[in-house]
């Protein structure tokens, strides 16, 4: 019989076979030295990433699966949930999105490894803060837990913090800001300048503070420096008479009457303010803006005493290794190449390589959110959303002037658990 | 009759039928509960759960004077609640077994009753604060009424806040029970009351009261632990400002702090068990099932 033209042979059948499973193995990473190979198969990867809601943003994920093909499963969760998850569930997550207090907290437990300095393309360009603390050489280093004190490990295989910098980075710096206290300019009659207005009798029962202790505590200690109470050898981290002084400072407030309530969500630190329930709270900068997106004026004031910062990194697990670490290293250089850094920009926020993130941003939106000038048109969010009416100046001026003035940062200490209590006990009041 | 065909005494039929049950119980109820009060001892730090005896735990709750205080706090929360809960409740369930004659009626009026379960308890919760903000549809209307000059700001993330906000979400829990024992009351005994000469209100209080206890024994240890063990209402009514129990426990659950989590839990599970014990004491509400 004559064979039929096209007719798949036996022959043939093995031969193709077998180029296809030879293509596999490279392919896999078993056989090493074919980048090109390589490339495709990271588009196969997923990374599950989790942290709080200010970065686990899902423009960033279609972003970076338009971009480097990696698909990133976001997960937002609050400040506490983040460290808790962190802890107890380590094999729940690829990569870690965690602020520095929560990682002096979380790294010591050995879920996450250092990363590679030599692997990350923007080290150099990272802002010093997060290498040295400094931001110029002639600043101050503030106190609390600093992101320099936990953003480097001993070495590889290390779970201890070095002092200095050193080849193995415990996170990548990603976000960060200055907080201060945010007010109801068309509520409130007189002016804001000091931390201490937090506890101003003309505000009674209509002041709020976050009820997160590692955080309310900083501002806590800000408003009674600031008050001439206490002058403390470190806010960020307090003796136990310091603590104590603190927070019956802040009892007696609460039993006066002075707070309205407190906030632990973003949504109920907004809802406070925009339905007049609360005119000074602390609160952190996108809230503002969503309180002014609604058409209700709310400034973040400048304090005279300065600025108490937080600021966040990514982290890896433990357990990542081979295709997935060689992708984790890759998501980490294209968020740092300055899309990522615009797009945190553009919510109010600081990314930690301004240099490549002013590559992707307009002069005019460069020259409102950090150097301070008024806006020459409508400042818009990622989303495209007016944010800012032309004209107008950003609360507390240009990137130096804000980052410059930091006075504390979000701290844990070494008396965490007492303060704890403390914390609860005042709450309680 | 053949006697083979009884059980003999010493049957091990009873306890095989028995235990699905048995079992179901120790895998989900009596290993959890041991695992808490085993981890109740533990220390810990920062980031660690370290397993060890120790009593600190105990010491510094049964110690510390915010214990106290959130004991105190929570329990007149669960008392104000229990008052009003039942107050409504007998009202309701009084007026849908005697004065509803149909039983078409008494189903969609009880359904009527339900409403408020259609959504979540958050959401329930939450639909209160623009309501009774201090810019709030209340307060709008009181002074666009003239009814007052400065808006009522205890309405709103104060106590009064978080036991309206408890009756609002428990009340059912007080009206099926006391309207099922209502059901369950012959009505020849009020006819007979109401022809020896007694009045409504004697009868309700001689008669329908008396018999309605084990009603009111259940829906009050549905209240009373409800309220005992809950976190979120305190914390979103009262703005942050109030503790209870759940609160304490959720906030060192919330810091990794899962061995003071345990101590608490153990301690307000025996305290609720003897508040029940104490109920179960009053009322028999074996008659009840």
């Amino acid at each position: 019989m004559k064979r039929k033209p096209g007719a798949t042979s036996r022959r043939t059948f093995l031969k193709n076979s077998a180029a296809i499973a030879a293509g596999a193995a490279i392919g896999s990473g078993a056989i090493p030295g074919f980048p090109a190979i390589w490339a495709q198969n990271i588009k196969n990867v997923t990374l599950r990433q989790f942290g709080t809601g200010v970065s686990n943003l899902n423009a960033i994920a279609e972003k970076c699966k338009q971009d480097l093909g990696i698909t990133l499963q976001m997960t937002a969760l609050d400040s506490d949930s983040v460290a808790q998850r962190a802890v107890t569930q380590p094999n729940s997550f690829d990569i870690a999105d965690i602020e520095y207090w929560v990682c002096k907290k979380v790294f010591p437990a050995g879920n996450m490894q250092p990363m590679d300095t030599k692997k990350i393309k923007y080290y150099d360009k990272i802002v010093p803060i997060f290498l040295t603390g400094k931001l110029t050489p002639q600043s101050t280093i503030a106190q609390g837990t600093a992101p320099h004190t936990v953003g480097f490990a001993k070495g590889k295989n290390s779970v201890e913090f070095a002092a200095e910098e050193t080849g193995w980075m415990t996170l990548i710096p990603t976000i960060y800001n200055a907080d201060t206290l945010g007010i109801r300019p068309d509520l409130i009659k007189k002016p804001v300048k000091n931390w201490r207005d937090l506890l101003d009798p003309s505000f009674k029962g209509k002041a709020s503070i976050l009820n997160i202790s590692s955080i309310g505590i900083m501002d806590a200690a800000m408003v009674c420096e600031s008050m001439g109470e206490i002058k403390y050898g470190n806010k960020g981290n307090m003796t136990i008479a310091e603590i104590d002084k603190t927070m019956a400072i802040m009892t007696e407030a609460k039993k006066a009457g002075q707070f309205r309530a407190f906030w632990k969500s973003f949504d109920e630190s907004v809802n406070l303010m925009a339905a007049g329930e609360v005119v000074i709270q602390s609160m952190w900068s996108p809230a503002v803006a969503a309180v002014r997106a609604k058409g209700i004026p709310c400034v973040y004031q400048p304090l005279a005493e300065g600025y108490r910062a937080w600021g966040g990194g990514i982290g890896l697990a433990k357990h990542l290794s081979g295709l997935e670490l060689d992708a984790a290293y890759e998501y980490i250089n294209w968020y740092l190449s300055g899309w990522v850094g615009a797009y945190l920009n553009r919510q109010g926020y600081y990314s930690a390589c301004i240099e490549t993130a002013k590559q992707h941003m307009s002069a005019d939106e460069w020259a409102f959110w950090m150097e301070g000038k008024p806006a020459k048109t409508d400042i818009l969010s990622p989303e495209g959303k007016v944010m800012e009416k032309a004209g107008s100046v950003r609360d507390g001026g240009s990137f130096y002037d804000r980052m410059g003035a930091v006075a504390c940062w979000n701290a844990v200490m070494d008396e965490n658990k007492y303060l704890v209590r403390k914390w609860n006990e005042f709450i309680a009041a | 009759m053949n006697p083979s065909a009884r059980s003999s005494p010493g049957s091990a039929t009873p306890y095989v039928q028995v235990a699905p049950l048995a079992v179901i119980f120790a895998l989900f109820l009596v290993v959890p509960i041991a695992t808490i009060v085993v981890v109740s001892f533990w220390d810990y730090d920062e980031f660690r759960i370290l397993p060890d005896f120790i009593w600190d735990n105990y010491v510094y709750l049964l110690t510390s004077q915010v214990t106290l205080a959130t004991y105190v706090n929570t329990v007149k929360y669960a008392v104000l609640v229990w008052a009003l809960t039942f107050a409504i409740g007998f009202v309701i369930a009084y007026f849908l077994a005697f004065h509803v004659r149909t039983m078409t009626w008494q189903i969609v009026l009880f359904i009527l009753c339900t409403i408020p379960f259609w959504t979540s308890n958050i959401i329930r919760m939450i639909s209160w604060i623009p309501f009774l903000g201090r810019n709030g549809l209340l307060n709008s209307t009181l002074i666009h009424l003239g009814v007052v000059d400065q808006p009522l700001e205890f309405l709103l993330f104060s106590d009064f806040a978080v036991v309206l906000a408890f009756v609002h979400l428990y009340t059912l829990f007080m009206v099926v029970p006391i309207f099922n024992s209502m059901m369950r009351i012959d009505r020849s005994l009020i006819e007979a009351a109401a022809d020896a000469g007694a009045s409504g209100w004697q009868i309700v209080r001689n008669v329908i009261l008396p018999l309605s206890k084990p009603g009111i024994g259940i829906g009050s240890i549905f209240v009373v632990t409800l309220v005992m063990g809950d976190f979120i209402t305190v914390r979103l009514m009262s703005g942050g400002q109030s503790s209870s129990v759940g609160i304490a426990m959720s906030n060192e659950i919330a810091l990794l702090q899962y061995p003071a989590a345990a101590a608490n839990a153990v301690v307000l599970l025996v305290v609720v068990l003897l508040m029940v014990a104490a109920m179960l004491r009053v009322v028999d509400v074996r008659k009840e099932l």
